[in-house]
């Protein structure tokens, strides 16, 4: 992977009010190419630890794909080159001696649809402590599985059938059951890139009650096209289009008093 | 700006606003013939006042109806939702100044039959000649979004209240002299209240016009002058 660090000292770019939040995940002048289309374009921006920040914009804007390089996701994608510097907690992510198997340890990520491994429920949760070590014994294990679980506010729905396979459940039970296996292995940030756009409504308000509560102790971005949702439960709000970060503050001033016309235009529904 | 994707979404904030207008229309005229109707003692006019109230109330009703179904249906968002929140409020403070000229109307039907006094009358036809220019002032303001010529009504506002509490003075004066024209002049005091009010309701309006252009909630202080609930009568 191409990567070049830029001699930027790491300052503050976002409001004070940000500064004063402790700041989860710094990303300086971060470009993405797939081959030749230049997909982000410098892209900076502070996440703030413990909140929700959401990513919202039209299709193609760039969210997902800055989304992807928190966890270094685009790696798997032969063309994509990354540059700039992404710093979770001082550490550069980029940083070539980095193993990106424990980054994404760290840096959990919930999928658009749902994708429970073809196993028990159980074993779903169950993979990523076993083959990160996290649990000593099998009891150790069963109660990291139990605690996620109970912490995706899936036990008491799923208690007496923790056989039956992952994929056997209804699709809202499903994505909670993957963000139960994303919490197993105690990650510090959850990415989830539009986690609730296959759901019904009701499915949705679940994920969206769960978010709230994470946010006590995660670091959670959710990419959403559902402008009232990001009004919902984020507590930031990043608007991008063309690649580039338009726009990021409070979510309330957001929805409320956009400073950029296009920020207006997108979130009014004014685009076109 | 610039229109949205969903054509029918400006035509609904399109409605609200032009019955808005309308609204602001009706209540400024039921201000201007309620105080024609008290200078003139035109007890017909008066009528008319009343009974034309109804129409300002159906309007804030109907604004209502349509702002809440457009809520609903649009989940507006920044400017359009400010849009929507700031019709509610100005049709809430135009539904108020209705009832007050209403109000100075059915006194005019009160004092039916009662002395008659020029020389008291020319200070509550002055002050409402003020407020009638501040409230046409303060809607036109709202068709244009134009927040800082809200914001001159919003400052001048004062100058109302001052004027109120010498009207106060001077028909407390009227009374001690003639105890024949307290009748008169406890009516011409209500209706002078009346239309104090009404140059509150505009002050309203004009901080609603900056919260929807500028998207802040004006913070300031208003400029107070009304000092006549703490005004006494020294020569006693």
């Amino acid at each position: 992977m191409d990567m070049m660090v830029h001699p930027i000292k790491v300052v503050s770019a976002a409001s004070p009010e940000v500064a004063s939040a402790a700041i989860k995940i710094a990303a300086r002048s971060v470009n993405v190419f797939y081959g030749d289309k230049h997909a982000l374009k410098d892209v900076s921006v502070d996440v703030p630890e413990r909140a929700v920040t959401a990513f919202i914009g039209p299709s193609g804007c760039g969210k997902s794909t800055f989304l992807r390089c928190i966890n270094r996701m685009n790696d798997t994608i032969p063309i994509a080159r990354v540059t700039g510097q992404i710093l979770i907690d001082d550490l550069d992510i980029y940083d070539p001696s980095l193993d990106v198997v424990q980054l994404r340890a760290r840096v959990g990520m919930v999928f658009q649809k749902p994708n429970p491994f073809p196993k028990s429920v159980y074993e779903n949760v169950a993979y990523g402590p076993r083959i990160h070590g996290l649990a000593k014994s099998k009891a150790d294990l069963e109660e990291i599985v139990v605690t996620s679980l109970k912490k995706a506010s899936l036990w008491e729905e799923v208690k007496e059938r923790l056989t039956d396979p992952g994929t056997g459940l209804s699709g809202g039970q499903q994505q909670r059951l993957c963000i139960a296996r994303a919490i197993a292995v105690s990650p510090e940030i959850i990415l989830m890139d539009e986690p609730c756009s296959a759901l019904d409504p009701i499915a949705t308000a679940r994920i969206e009650e769960l978010i709230d509560e994470l946010r006590a102790n995660y670091t959670i971005i959710i990419v959403t096209h559902s402008m009232q949702q990001a009004a919902r439960v984020s507590q930031r709000t990043a608007f991008f289009h063309l690649g580039v970060l338009v726009e990021e503050g409070q979510t309330e001033t957001i929805f409320t008093n956009p400073s950029d016309k296009r920020t207006l235009d997108y979130i009014t529904g004014r685009f076109g | 700006m610039t229109e949205h994707i969903l054509k029918a979404f400006d035509e609904d904030l399109r409605e609200i606003s032009s019955r808005l207008a309308e609204m602001g229309g009706l209540a400024e005229r039921l201000v201007a013939e309620s105080v024609d109707a008290l200078v003139k003692r035109d007890t017909a006019l008066a009528q008319r006042v009343i009974a034309a109230d109804d129409q300002v109330d159906a309007l804030q009703r109907d604004i209502e109806e349509k702002a809440v179904l457009t809520i609903a249906r649009r989940q507006p968002m920044a400017v359009d939702l400010r849009e929507i929140v700031a019709a509610l409020r100005i049709a809430n403070d135009l539904e108020r100044v209705g009832d007050l000229a209403k109000n100075t109307a059915k006194r005019v039907l009160a004092l039916d039959g009662e002395y008659q006094a020029q020389k008291q009358l020319r200070g509550v036809k002055h002050m409402a000649d003020m407020v009638l220019q501040r409230l046409k002032q303060v809607l036109d303001a709202y068709g244009a979004r134009d927040e800082e010529r809200a914001m001159d009504v919003w400052r001048r506002d004062g100058e109302i209240d001052a004027m109120y509490t010498s009207l106060f003075r001077e028909l407390l004066t009227y009374m001690m002299e003639d105890p024949r024209h307290i009748t008169l002049c406890i009516h011409l005091l209500f209706a002078a209240k009346n239309i104090e009010r009404i140059g509150d309701h505009a002050t309203n309006i004009a901080e609603t016009i900056y919260y929807l252009v500028v998207g802040e909630v004006l913070t300031e202080e208003r400029p107070k002058l009304d000092t006549t609930s703490i005004t006494r009568m020294i020569n006693r």
